[in-house]
Order: structure tokens, then C-alpha cells, then sequence
């Protein structure tokens, strides 16, 4: 698993010009329809939206033939009405990243862990569920990783006890003073 | 004798902060090793939530008191995506200098807790009379020597005093001399220095990669990835430069990491000369931000000790609804028993402390 990037193009270390519409269009073809949402937002930055059904089969799709191989960061994020698990996985030998958005609903805050192809999901996974309380389901060691073992709660959700109000300058400017 | 875990921390000389490395050994062979963080947890992604978008820049400071100034400048970045907002370019050009000025000051705290952890005291000492000269830099540019509050949502918060271009040009050119004939000599040439760290704390490229090492531990494994270069932010597409990376034999130990952080010293300071000569000598520097926005904006810049990434999202508000920190050290430290492993207990300073640790940036 760790060692089957033998095929990688040459890593250049520059960026390639154009590689964004590339994958775009290798996603679009891959998957069609499950792609709720896809599009280039910026040079070297591509955008999907999928649902959590699809997250293993999409991200297999981009490293094994499309060599993302940098899964660079995981962060989950509270919607009230539901959650979402966003992936920034990067492509080391075109400088393109690829940002996947998938959604998860509130009632049953799990979708896959991906630590079987990226081992950097391992720490980032433990992370977010420490935090945010989402269940990566096949992670071989899902436990607290910044807060104590006997922590009770996931405090970046958006229910968990917050200092809700806001330094007293902006307050009155909010309320229509200066 | 059976196998058993020791505890490197958390309060140990080897650890340059708070966190612990429970090693398993197996007489004096290391075996397995299980890093624990969080000491630090202050709950930055939660307190960014509740203060404004330019407040968090005091926050962001803080990250790593070492490299103040790169944190703050990927948090401001990430903003400036969001709001859809460019800094002028003088206000860039400045950037790249602090970034470089910044990053100088935190390597050579990095080489200075690396020379005692070989018991290389002369190191220690040399390497912070050095860093002095950056920080005196950084306060005629910033007003402060660390956690400087520096880079703003548009731009930067001042401009470059009248005399700086040449206070920085001395500075550099001492420095470079100093680099050449000391710092040469008691490091890279040290055959002692040379024996403690060759060989040492190995990491496969493709075990790198996939571990998510970023930065000059992963140049050091021959990898040529510079987000610099990758992916230009600011205006380090007109600079020429060329990134550090490991191109010989016994790729990724912790000489290879040590030569490619060393290097990049000398290339950092070819960089802010370059900046300084290319630099628009006048011009607006900073833009007014927006007080609210909507949307998300990421930014991912190359950090002193790896790929910093900001992931924002803007609800309408002042403030950001959802602030994600991607710290290069945490994901590097997910690696870090994979360098130790077969290695003997003695060598396990000489590897975590060529890692370049910060705790602060780690536990967010």
C-alpha cells in the first residue's frame, strides 16, 4: 500500500499549466453523476462535492490513476443540519490540488476512514474526530488525540458551550455605532 | 531481557517543548515508538470562531512563536481567497521579505536546539548570536521581535522604514560570511557531527509521501516539492530561487534533512536580496479588507518546517465560522516511528531533534 506509487510521473517541482481541467474532466468522466457539485474554483484548485457513499471509491480513483498522492489535510465541519468531512489531496508532480467535499447527515455523524490509502489520514482522522466527534469507520485506532482521554464532549461542534459574545467594540459597532 | 516502553518526555531535554515519545526498547534497539501530543491544546479553531477575522491574526501569531510571521501570513492568505481581495504588490514584495526573514530566524532556532542535542554546545551559541541579527530586522520592520502581529487581511500592517534596505543588506552579507566559514566548519564538516547523524532516522520517499511528511524533511528525501515553487503564492514567481533538495545518495536521514534546512538558509537570504532589489520603492502596501464575507478560502504556503494549510469558511459574519489549522509537525510527527525504528536509543535525539518540533503548531 505505502510503496505502490512506483508509476508516479516525475515530480518536477513545478506547476503544471491546465492540470485542474484535466482532473476535472477525468472526474467528470469516472463518475458523472455522483459528483453533486465539480468545479475549477482556481488554477491548481478543483472542487467536488459527493455523497459520504462515494468517498472510497472517488479518492481510490484520484491516487491510483490520477496520482494524488498527498492527502494534505482532513477537516470536518459542523452545518447544523448536517456534517461535512473536506479532503485537500494534492498532486505533488502538477502542484493540483483537489478539494472533496463530502456530506455526511447529522443523525449519524460516520463515513470510511481512508488510512488504508493514505497513512497521514491516520493522526489527521484522530483529529477531527477528537474534535468535531465524526466517526471515520475502519480506522485501526480511533481515540483523543489533542484532548484527554476522559473528555466528554467534541467541542468544535456548533451545540458545544461557546463564549458566544463578542469583545464589546464590535458589539456597538454591530449595533450601528462607529 | 524483555521489550519495554520508556517515556522521552514530556519533560525531557530532547523534546525542544511539550510532548512525549513513548519508545519501545528492545535492549538498546528501538522497536516501536508512539508519540503523545496535546499538551498544548489551547483550542485555537474553536477561539478563532468567536473573534474577527483581523483578530486572529494576534491568534495565528502564536501558533509557533519560532515562525510568527509565516503562520499569520497563510491565515491572512486563506482570508484574502476568501474575501476575494490581492495585496498591492509592494505589499506583497514585503511579504516575501518578513516570510524570508522569518524563516532565517527559525531555522537558525532550530540549528541552535539541534548543536546541544549532539552536544555540539557551540551551536547553540553561534546559531543564536546569528538569530539575534534577524530579529533586530524583523523589530526595525515590525516593531516587535517575536509574535510580531505583522501581515494584515490585505496587506501588511506598515511599511518598510527608510533605512532597512541597507540595515538588511549588511546584516545578510555578515551573516552569509559567517555561514560559509563557521557554521560550515563546526557542522557540516564536524566528522563527529557527520557520525552521530548519517545514516540515521531513514524515511523512504514513498513512505514520506504518504505519511504526509511535507517541507525539507521531505527535500530531504529527494523529493522536489517547494510550495514556493509548486504553487507560487505572493510574488515568488518572479524570484529566482532554487529549492533545497537532497539529490545524492542515503536520501532521508537526519544529515540529509539537516543539509537541505542548512541550505535553505543561504537560499533565503538569496531570496530577500532578490525581493529587495525587485521591490516597487514605493506604492500602497495594504487594501482595505472587507468587514464580512461569505464563502471559503484556502491557502497552503510553504512554512519553515513544512506545508502550512488554511482552510476558512465565512458564514455572512465578521468572523469565520469554521477555522481549520493543517500543521505540518502534527502530520510529520504521525512518521516520526517509522525514522526511529531500528535504530539504537542513543540515536533517537539525534532524529527527533533534526525533525525540527513545534509544539505549539502541532497541538493548535
Amino acid at each position: 500500500m505505502t510503496t505502490a506509487v512506483a508509476q508516479a510521473p516525475q515530480i518536477t517541482g513545478r506547476p503544471v499549466p491546465g492540470a485542474e481541467k484535466e482532473v476535472l474532466s477525468q472526474l467528470k468522466g469516472a463518475f458523472g453523476s455522483k459528483l453533486k457539485t465539480a468545479k475549477v474554483v482556481r488554477d491548481r484548485l478543483v472542487e467536488i462535492v459527493i455523497d459520504r457513499s462515494d468517498l472510497i471509491p472517488v479518492c481510490t480513483f484520484l491516487k491510483n490513476s490520477l496520482g494524488f498522492e498527498h492527502l494534505s489535510c482532513v477537516t470536518a465541519v459542523d452545518w447544523k443540519d448536517h456534517f461535512e468531512s473536506i479532503y485537500h489531496i494534492e498532486n505533488y508532480a502538477t502542484g493540483c490540488m483537489v478539494q472533496v467535499n463530502a456530506q455526511i447527515p447529522y443523525d449519524d455523524p460516520k463515513i470510511a476512514s481512508l488510512t488504508g490509502l493514505w497513512h497521514a489520514a491516520d493522526f489527521l482522522e484522530r483529529e477531527m474526530w477528537d474534535l468535531m466527534g465524526v466517526e471515520y469507520t475502519g480506522h485501526p485506532n480511533l481515540t483523543r488525540i489533542l484532548l484527554p482521554e476522559d473528555f466528554r464532549f467534541h467541542p468544535l461542534r456548533k451545540d458545544f458551550a461557546q463564549e458566544v459574545d463578542r469583545q464589546y467594540i464590535t458589539r456597538r459597532k454591530l449595533r450601528g455605532g462607529k | 531481557m524483555p521489550e519495554f516502553w520508556i517515556n522521552m518526555g514530556p519533560q525531557h531535554p530532547m523534546t525542544h517543548g511539550l510532548w512525549n515519545m513513548k519508545v519501545k526498547v528492545d535492549g538498546e534497539t528501538v522497536t516501536d515508538a508512539k508519540p503523545e501530543i496535546g499538551y498544548l491544546h489551547r483550542g485555537y479553531e474553536k477561539i478563532m470562531e468567536v473573534r474577527e477575522f483581523q483578530k486572529n491574526v494576534v491568534l495565528t501569531d502564536r501558533l509557533c512563536y519560532v515562525s510568527s510571521i509565516t503562520w499569520s501570513h497563510a491565515y491572512c492568505l486563506a482570508v484574502e481567497k476568501m474575501m476575494g481581495i490581492e495585496t498591492p504588490e509592494r505589499g506583497q514584495w514585503i511579504r516575501v521579505v518578513s516570510l524570508e526573514l522569518q524563516r532565517i530566524a527559525s531555522h537558525l532556532m532550530w540549528l541552535a536546539a539541534y548543536g546541544p542535542d549532539l552536544g555540539l554546545l557551540t551551536g547553540l551559541l553561534w546559531a543564536l548570536r546569528e538569530r539575534e541579527l534577524f530579529l533586530d530586522l524583523i523589530q526595525l520592520m515590525s516593531g516587535a521581535r517575536m509574535n510580531q502581529n505583522y501581515p494584515r487581511v490585505g496587506g501588511v500592517r506598515n511599511d518598510l522604514p527608510e533605512n532597512f534596505e541597507a540595515m538588511c543588506r549588511r546584516s545578510i552579507e555578515h551573516f552569509l560570511k559567517k555561514v560559509d566559514n563557521e557554521y560550515q566548519r563546526v557542522f557540516q564538516e564536524s566528522k563527529v557531527f557527520r557520525m552521530r547523524t548519517e545514516g540515521v532516522g531513514r524515511i523512504s520517499a514513498a513512505d514520506a509521501i504518504n505519511w504526509g511528511v511535507t517541507g525539507p524533511n521531505l527535500r530531504a528525501c529527494g523529493v522536489n516539492v517547494d510550495l514556493r515553487r509548486l504553487d507560487p503564492y505572493e510574488t515568488y514567481e518572479q524570484i529566482d530561487f532554487e529549492p533545497q533538495v537532497w539529490h545524492d545518495g542515503g536520501a532521508g536521514d537526519s544529515y540529509a534533512r539537516f543539509i537541505c534546512r542548512f541550505n535553505e538558509l543561504r537560499e533565503s537570504c538569496q531570496i530577500i536580496l532578490q525581493a529587495l532589489e525587485k521591490m516597487p520603492k514605493s506604492g500602497a502596501y495594504r487594501v482595505k479588507a472587507p468587514r464580512r464575507a461569505e464563502g471559503e478560502g484556502y491557502a497552503k504556503t510553504e512554512d519553515s518546517r513544512g506545508e502550512a494549510l488554511f482552510y476558512v469558511i465565512g458564514d455572512g459574519d465578521d468572523r469565520p465560522y469554521r477555522v481549520k489549522i493543517r500543521s505540518p509537525v502534527f502530520c510529520t510527527m504521525a512518521a516520526t516511528p517509522l525514522m526511529l525504528r531500528g535504530n539504537k536509543l542513543a540515536d533517537s535525539v539525534a532524529i527527533l531533534g533534526s525533525v525540527d518540533v513545534c509544539v505549539g503548531e502541532m497541538d493548535k
